[in-house]
Order: C-alpha cells, then structure tokens, then sequence
C-alpha cells in the first residue's frame, strides 16, 4: 500500500485497471457467488418504508374529527387529517386563481353548496377575457421593464391564445402561481435560518444534496401516498422539487454578503428584523433571483412530470401528444411551456429590480397611470368580449375565450414534415439507429452488467482512492454498498450505463464546442446567450424533436440527454476559457506561443477546475434525463420509479430507487468536487 | 498625556481593553493578571487584538489609530463600535458604559450618536445614492419624505449633485467614499468612526477627500476616531495619533510629539522618511524663552508649518518671535534651529526642542 501511494497518479490508475480487468475475468458470473453480485440485503427496506408510511397515514395517533356529511364524528389518524387539511387549502388556493382566469363554479360552492350553485343560474364566476389577461401581462411588463418585455408579454399570451392552448396554459399558470411562491417563500425562510445557525446547516446540508440529485419521479410517490392525486399534488411535489436549489442559493448569497455592508448596517442602528430585511436579503439579490429564477424553471419542469399524479394543463396535455406521437401538438404545447417560463421569469426580474423616483412630483394620474391603463384595457376588452358574441356565430367568442385546440395550428405541417423525414429519410436514420444500438450500446451494456460487483467496487473505490485518499474511497463506497444491497443492482448498471455513455459524448462534445467558441468574444457571448435560453427550456421539451427522428427508442432518449447535458458543458468550458486572466494570455503572448500551444499549455489548465464542475453538471442533467427518459420506454431503474408509480405499495421501492439514483449521482459529484478542488488549490485560486 | 484633556470634555474613555480572538480567551485572560504576551497566546491558539488599550477622545477631537496591518487598529475600533465585543476592559461613550448596554440600548445609541465610514464603504448595492443616504434615517423610522429632503441636504454637503439616482457600481471609488461619508453623517452623530476610508483610493483622490474631510470637520467639529495605516495621512489630519503595534499602543500623542520624540524604536521607524519642515509647526521647535533685545522685525504664527516661513527666518540673523493668534510673543527662533533641524535631526532626534 505505502508503495502504491508513492507512484504518480497515473501509474496508480494503470495499476487500478490493472487490477479490475483481473476481477473481471478471474470471477465467473453464478448466482450465488457474492463476489459477483452482493446479496440484497435490503430488499426489505421498501416493504418496510411502506409499513412506516401507511401507519403514520393510518393509526398513528388516533383523533376525533367531526365528519359535516355524515354529521357524526369518526376516527382517523392525524397525519391524514393534517395532510387533507393541507390538500384542501392548497387546492382551494389553485381553484381560485384557474377560476379567476377561467372561470368556474368550485370557489362558489366552497363558500356555499352544488346545490346552491345547481339552484341558481347567475353563481358562476365568468372567466376574464384572454385579451384582459394579455392586456395586463403587457401593462405589467410596460410598467416593470419597458416596451420590450412588454413586447414579450404580449406576444407569448396571444400565441398561446391563438393557438387554441389557452385553457391548458391558465391550468398550468394557476399551479405555478401558487408553486413557485411558495417554494421562493420557504427556500428563503430555509437559506436564512441556515445562514443563522451553523446547526440548522449542518441538518439541511445533506439533505439538500441528495433532493438535488434525486429524480423528480420519487418525489411523486410519497406526495401521492400522504395527499393523494390532483392538482394539488402536483403543487406540493412542484413546492418539494423547486425549494431545495432556493434554500441553496439563498444561503450562498447571504454568506457572501460583504462584512462591511453588515457592519454598515449595525452602525446605522438596524434591528435584527431590518437586518435581515433591509439589508441582508437585498444585498445578496443577486443569488436569490438566480434561485427564483430556478424555481420557476422548475415549475414549469415540473409541470409535465406533475401531471402523473394528476395536475392538469399543458404537461398533461404535451405527455398525451408525445404518447400520441403528435409531434405538431406537442411542440406547440412544448413553445407554450417555454413563454410561460420566459415571461414570469423576465417579470419577476424586472419586479426585483425597479426603481423609484423619490423627487418626482407626480399628479394622481401620472402616478397611477398603470393602474388606469389596465383599467381602461380591461373595460374595452370586456365591451370587446361582449360584442363578440355577437360577431362570432358558431357558437365560439373569440374575444373571450378561445376553447381548447380551436385555435389555429401548425400541426398538419409538422405532421407532414415528419412523415416525409419518414419516407425519405427512413433507411438512413434507421441504419444509424440499428448501428447504435447493436454495435455500441448492447456491447457496452453487457460489458457494464459483465462487471462482477466486486470489481465494480474496486474501481469506483480505487479511483476515490486515488483522487481523494481514503475518505473519499469510503464516502463513494458507501454510497455503492447501498444500492447494491438493495434488488437493484443490474438496473442501476443500466442507468450508469446509459448515463456514462451521454456524459462522454457530451463532454467531448462540450469541451470542443466550447473551445471552438471562446476562441473569439463575439461567438462566446452567442453561444452563452443560447445555453441559457435553452437551459429555460423544460427537459421534457428536448424528447420532441429526437422523437420525431427516431421515434421511441433507446437512440432518441440517448440524443435527447445528450444535447441536454451537452449544455453546462459548452457553458462552463466557455467561462472557464474566458475568465483566464488577462496578463496570463499576454505574458503567454510575450512567450510566443501559438494558438494550439496556448489553448494546451495555458488555457486549459487554468480553466481545468471551471470545467469539471460543468462536466459535475453534465452527470447532473444526464442522470435527470436518462430517468426522464423512462418515460418513453428504457429500462434502467427510472422505469422501475415509473412502474412503484402505478403500485399501491410503491412508495418505498420509489423512494429507494430514487435514492439508488441519487446516490449514484452523489458519487461523482463527490469524486469531480474533490478533484476540482484540489487542482484550484494547485493554482492557489 | 495630553494637554487637551484638562480643557474639553471625554466622549470616548477606555480602561484596559482587550480583544483577544480563540475559544479560551477569556481563562486565558483571567489567568494572565492583565500581562499579555501575544506569543504566548498564540500557541494556545488565541490572537491578540487588542492589548491594554487605555485612552480618551476628547470633543471635538481627531484621534487618528495609526498602524500596519495586522496591528489591532480596526479591531480597537470595532471594540468601541461594539461591532466585535471587548474581552475584558471598560469603555465609556459619554460617560455611559458601553457594554453594559442592552441590544435595544445599543441600537438606539448607534441610531443617534454614531457614525461610521468603512474601507470599502459598505454601500448598500440595491439601493441608489440617495436611498443609501436615507438608509439610517428610515431605519430609524423617519417618513420616505423626510429622509430624502434631509439625503438630498447630505448629498449636496459632499458634492455629489446630480448623481442622487446614480447606484453605487455606477460611481468611481471617490465619490463612493463620498456617499460612505454622507451616510455616516445622515443622522447628525455626534461621535464618527472612521475605518480607513481612503485607503481605497488613489492617491490623488486620497488627497482631495482628506482635505475635503478637513474641510467638513471645520464645518461639522465632531468627535472623530479615524484609523489609517498611513503615517503622512495622520500627520495631516490629526489632532493626536495613537501608534499600534502588534494590539499595544506604542504612543500616544500630537503629531509634532511624536516626530521629535518618538517613544520607541518602532515609532522612530516611522518618523525616519517623514520630511520634518512639512509637517512641524514653528510652535513645536521654538525656544519657550524670549529675550527682547535679540529680536528682529519679523513675527511669525506659531501654528505656521515650518515649510511656510522657513525662507524668511533664514535670511534673518537676529532671533525671530513667535506670536500667538492675538499677536502676543510666546517664544522665539532662530536661523540655527531650522537648519539644524532640517539637516541633523534624522542622526540625532534628541537634539532637537
């Protein structure tokens, strides 16, 4: 062993390979071997999750509860009493936005009866026009921002409108209204109380760590088991999954709150409260909005994955064209999920980010001129609405509502499109495909399900080993022995099959990219530009396209994670590139080095450590994208999260699973930090 | 220690105060009877900021902490902004004891009485100038209408009209400095800290917001506690300068007393580069004695820097009067004494006064 430690780095991994080929080969593959798989040791863990769950829901705590239906009183547990409550509440909160948009009898009959409702003819609450909500959304951009967001507003809701995808799209705004504040609220109230106490940090920490890389499918199961299917359900799941990366970036921002700016605010005699308030918060705005920003992209990420547990809208909506093999329509649907997301992002930065004017002396009007605009345009869009009933004879106003999928549509175009790919393109795409999945993607499978347990453990330890001593061989270790203690072990070779071969193409594919463009300002601050408007983009959204090519297969889910992990790593590699200092490329300059020489000796040495943690990100987004990918058929342990969906039992094989694929996750990004920090430390950076 | 104190009242009083950063400070303290030796600490793992500091800020004073860095000179001013709390020692503001004050007390005191300017300025990012002026008046619950009137006053004091809606990434480093200033000054303090608040700056710049600091002090005649690591920059503002080594003030004084008697040989380090004839006032070199018949025609100020009459006591070779601010004769100079002092006085500093 003291031999060992003393070789280069490199000498130690050839000895590693060395010694996991030898394993592979001297252990032969028989059930009962344990070197070659471990005994499932926790296949019980899921029963016994199950148990635990079902009796907190069930009998724990026994309490009286005044049932008005029935008029009597009946046992129940109080879990599922506080649970319901919590559903209701929540539900009603969404009920009430979707009927503000869309009209409806619910929040009436929440207040009264259906009978009351079914009585009376005039209790039902009438939508506001699309044209008072598009009105508005432009008033409220105009105001926040200018004429450009305005612009922005403005045409995102007139395409939803008109492509007939209103009624989905103001379901889908309803929950993420309720959602994504939510989710800023308690991430906020989370970060702080993090930030306050180093204990409170210490909890949440790791549980952040795993709800980061955990896949959105777990979540649903439990949320379905303790509140049960529907809107509101997928709200909370939404709440769960969109909290963690604001209580992260919350509290990153709040630690790099400059001192003197604290102490500024001590010497100006703030209280704790104006502290945190006036102070604290404010100054770290920056992180918070990226985290705001965050929760709202995952809502709108969400917003399909929720509607397996019952949320209604466009996610629901795109899932049954993409199941259809509409691609028209899901495109459609797919744009409509991505305004949405482009719009309440660019106004809740806005929002963040006015100014006032303390000197200006303003009459009533000019001072609340918004405010009478949006009134003006609400008046005429109602007179608009009502005179077209009048206008419009086939029994639709479409000045008031335009019902859903009675807009226009490109779909016949897509269609065609597509069919004509089909017809002209078959052959080819189908010999890619065979190609890819016979010549590459079974071998490598097999090899990966090839790997005797034993071995596989002594390469991913070894490697630990040899990045980060023996602490970071036992941290990676233990995160292997438990996924294959657990029934699962094959499934998650797939997983990490399927995930090591898309993070490789896209970090080659990355790193080139990147490279090629940070070559030159203009085409770096092109290709940041489009990273970040593609990272708006649900992941759901990259399935359309590849589907359209390749229909449902193994080769589309494996494209669509690959362009989607491919992007942190064109945009770590080009910011990594860029931000190496100036006079280290002029002193290389002096040094007369050529491009290539630059890029090899200088360049990439410094950017080295940026980099990994794009690569960390590509394993991030691909492992989410492989699970995703379940969806339309893989096999890997996301189809197993998909099937403990549809089990009246499946919350703990979820949630074992979803911690299989978490776990997996958490080890590269162990070993890709501690590696990374170790070659900042080098550059003393 | 110094003259002043018998004329003016103390606003700052400090009594043997410590700050000593590590877990075991205070047994390490206690056990050491008052005798601290920071390398003795240090292998306890504890680091000494501030040593048995005791001093007074009279009103209406510039007591200016001179140090290196690493020294305790903004620890020492942290102590008595409670922004860190003392280890042990007394420290008085006003006569009321600062650390026996409540959170709601403190808060209150900092609200009225204190202002404090920071090296990099601690501005608040979100908010522009104007609302960065107004901060502490809000806080302290005055109307969005008074406070600005009183930030748009403020703005004016330090020169930066016009740029009341600028934010502060927009401003250059001085005129950052300046809203730091106006800030500090909103809520009429009696009682203004200064943690180095130039020492951002360029040099050029530094220059014009010293002077502009002086000019502000002549206006607003506040009781100022300014810390510099800057030898020439207390030379030029303060009334006294205290000298900080490693926690401990080596010596406390007036700048002329410190030039011409440098208390020990870390001070004397100081004292070595700095061009004497600028800095000295013809009061701190002249002979108390005055004989009547040896005297020329010439009357020079006491407070004149030497630099400035220099010329003239030269080209006299009788002994030259010095007169205070009513024209009555205090002391006398002569020819022999500036030379002297301008030529033998690195080698000798004893020599001279």
């Amino acid at each position: 062993m003291y031999y060992l430690t003393r070789q280069s780095k490199l000498t130690q991994f050839l000895i590693l390979l060395v010694v996991f080929f030898a394993l592979c080969l001297a252990i032969e593959p028989s059930e009962t071997n344990v070197l070659w798989r471990f005994p499932a040791l926790f296949a019980g863990l899921p029963g016994a999750i199950n148990e635990f769950a079902e009796n907190l829901m069930y009998e724990w705590l026994p309490v009286e509860v005044y049932d008005p239906e029935l008029e009597e009183y009946e046992t129940s547990a109080l879990v599922r009493e506080l649970t319901r409550g919590f559903s209701r509440s929540v539900l009603f909160c969404i009920e009430l936005i979707r009927e503000i948009l869309l009209g409806g009898v619910k929040t009436i009959v929440t207040f009264t009866s259906w009978d009351f409702v079914g009585e009376h003819d005039w209790a039902v609450w009438p939508a506001l026009p699309w044209t008072v909500v598009s009105g508005g959304a432009i008033v409220l951009g105009y105001a926040l921002r200018g004429a450009g967001l305005a612009l922005l507003a403005g045409l995102a809701t007139s395409y939803i409108a008109i492509f007939g995808q209103w009624e989905p799209a103001m379901e889908t705004l309803s929950f993420v209204l309720i959602a994504a504040p939510v989710s800023c609220f308690l991430g906020l109230v989370l970060g702080t109380a993090a930030y306050k106490s180093t204990t409170t940090e210490a909890v949440l920490k790791p549980l952040l760590n795993v709800a980061q890389t955990m896949p959105h499918f777990s979540y649903l199961i439990p949320v379905m088991v303790f509140f049960g299917v529907g809107d509101h359900a997928g709200a909370i799941a939404t709440i769960i999954f969109a909290t963690p990366p604001m209580i992260r970036l919350t509290l990153l921002g709040l630690k790099r709150v400059p001192v003197e700016v604290v102490e500024a605010g001590a010497m100006n005699g703030c209280t704790n409260r104006q502290m945190l308030l006036k102070v604290l918060i404010p100054t770290a705005r920056r992180d918070i909005l990226i985290g705001s920003n965050q929760v709202i992209m995952q809502c709108l990420a969400m917003a399909v994955i929720a509607s397996f547990i019952g949320a209604k809208g466009l996610g629901f909506n795109l899932l049954l064209a993409l199941n259809q093999l509409r691609i028209g329509q899901a495109l459609e649907l797919g744009i409509c999920i991505v305004l949405i997301a482009v719009v309440l992002d660019k106004l809740s930065l806005a929002w963040a980010n006015q100014q006032t004017d303390y000197f200006a002396d303003e009459s009533f009007m000019r001072r609340h001129r918004y405010g009478v605009i949006f009134l003006a345009i609400f008046a005429l869009c109602l007179l608009l609405s009502l005179l077209g009933r009048t206008i419009f004879f086939n029994g639709i106003n479409y000045f008031y509502l335009i019902p859903h999928n009675q807009g226009i549509t490109t779909e016949p175009f897509w269609q065609a499109g597509v069919d004509w790919m089909v017809e002209n393109w078959y052959h080819g795409l189908q010999a890619f495909n065979n190609w890819l999945i016979l010549d590459v993607l079974m071998p490598m499978k097999a090899a990966y399900l090839g790997m005797p347990v034993i071995a596989t453990f002594v390469l991913v330890m070894g490697i630990g080993f040899i990045i980060g001593g023996l602490r970071s061989a036992v941290i990676v270790g233990g995160f292997l022995l438990f996924i294959a203690f657990t029934e699962w072990w094959d499934r998650a070779l797939i997983t990490a099959y399927m995930t090591s071969f898309a993070v490789m193409i896209s970090a080659i594919l990355g790193v080139v990219i990147g490279s090629l463009c940070a070559q030159n300002s203009l085409a770096s601050r092109v290709i940041l530009i489009g990273c970040d408007t593609l990272q708006t983009f649900p992941s759901f959204i990259y399935l359309i396209p590849v589907i359209m090519l390749f229909g449902v297969t193994d080769t589309s889910v494996l494209i669509a994670v690959i362009v989607y992990a491919t992007i942190p790593a064109i945009r770590y590699t080009v910011e990594g590139l860029r931000g190496v200092p100036v006079t280290l490329q002029d002193a290389a300059s002096m040094s007369g080095v050529n491009r290539l020489q630059r890029w090899v000796k200088i360049e990439m040495p410094l950017a080295f450590p940026h980099i990994m943690l794009g690569l960390n990100q590509t394993v991030v987004f691909a492992l989410f994208m492989v699970i995703i990918g379940a969806m339309i058929g893989t096999e890997d342990l996301g189809q197993y999260i998909l099937k403990a969906l549809s089990d009246k039992n499946g919350i703990g094989n979820g949630l074992v699973l979803g911690l299989c694929v978490a776990f997996i996750g958490l080890a590269v990004d162990h070993l890709i930090h501690t590696w990374a920090d170790q070659k900042k430390a080098l550059l003393g950076t | 220690m110094s003259s002043q104190s018998s004329k003016s009242k103390s606003v700052i009083h400090c009594e043997s105060v410590y700050k000593i950063f590590g877990e075991n400070a205070k047994k390490l303290l206690s056990q050491s009877n008052g005798k601290v030796d920071a390398v003795e600490f240090k292998l306890a793992d504890c680091v000494v900021g501030v040593n048995d500091a005791s001093f007074d800020v009279h009103e209406g004073e510039i007591l200016v902490v001179m140090g290196l860095s690493g020294s305790g000179k903004s620890t020492l001013l942290r102590c008595i902004s409670r922004l860190t709390d003392a280890t042990a020692g007394k420290i008085f503001i006003d006569g009321e004891d600062l650390l026996a004050l409540s959170p709601k007390q403190l808060i209150e005191l900092r609200r009225n009485k204190m202002g404090m300017v920071f090296q990099s300025f601690g501005l608040l990012p979100h908010k522009t100038v104007i609302e960065n002026i107004a901060f502490p008046l809000q806080v302290k619950g005055q109307t969005t209408a008074e406070s600005m009137a009183r930030a748009m006053d403020m703005v004016e004091l330090v020169g930066l009209n016009g740029r009341d809606n600028y934010f502060p990434r927009q401003l250059s480093g001085g005129q950052q400095q300046r809203v730091g200033i106006a800030r500090s000054l909103a809520v009429e303090p009696d009682i203004w800290f200064l943690d180095e608040p130039f020492s951002a700056l360029d040099p050029l710049i530094r220059k014009e917001m010293q002077d502009e600091f002086l000019r502000l002090q002549g206006v607003l005649n506040k009781t100022i506690l300014f810390v510099t690591h800057d030898f020439s920059e207390a030379l030029r503002l303060a009334d006294r300068i205290a000298i900080m080594k490693d926690g401990v003030i080596e010596q406390l004084d007036k700048p002329a007393n410190i030039i011409l008697h440098p208390a020990t040989e870390y001070v004397r380090k100081f004292t070595e580069e700095v061009p004497r004839e600028k800095v000295l006032t013809v009061g701190s070199i002249m002979e108390p004695s005055v004989d009547a018949t040896q005297l020329s025609e010439l009357r020079v100020p006491q407070e004149a820097i030497i630099q400035t009459v220099a010329e003239a006591i030269l080209t006299e070779s009788k002994q030259v009067a010095v007169v205070d601010q009513q024209g009555a004769v205090v002391g006398s100079i002569h020819a022999s004494k500036i030379i002297k002092m301008l030529f033998g006085a690195s080698a000798t500093p004893e020599g001279i006064g």
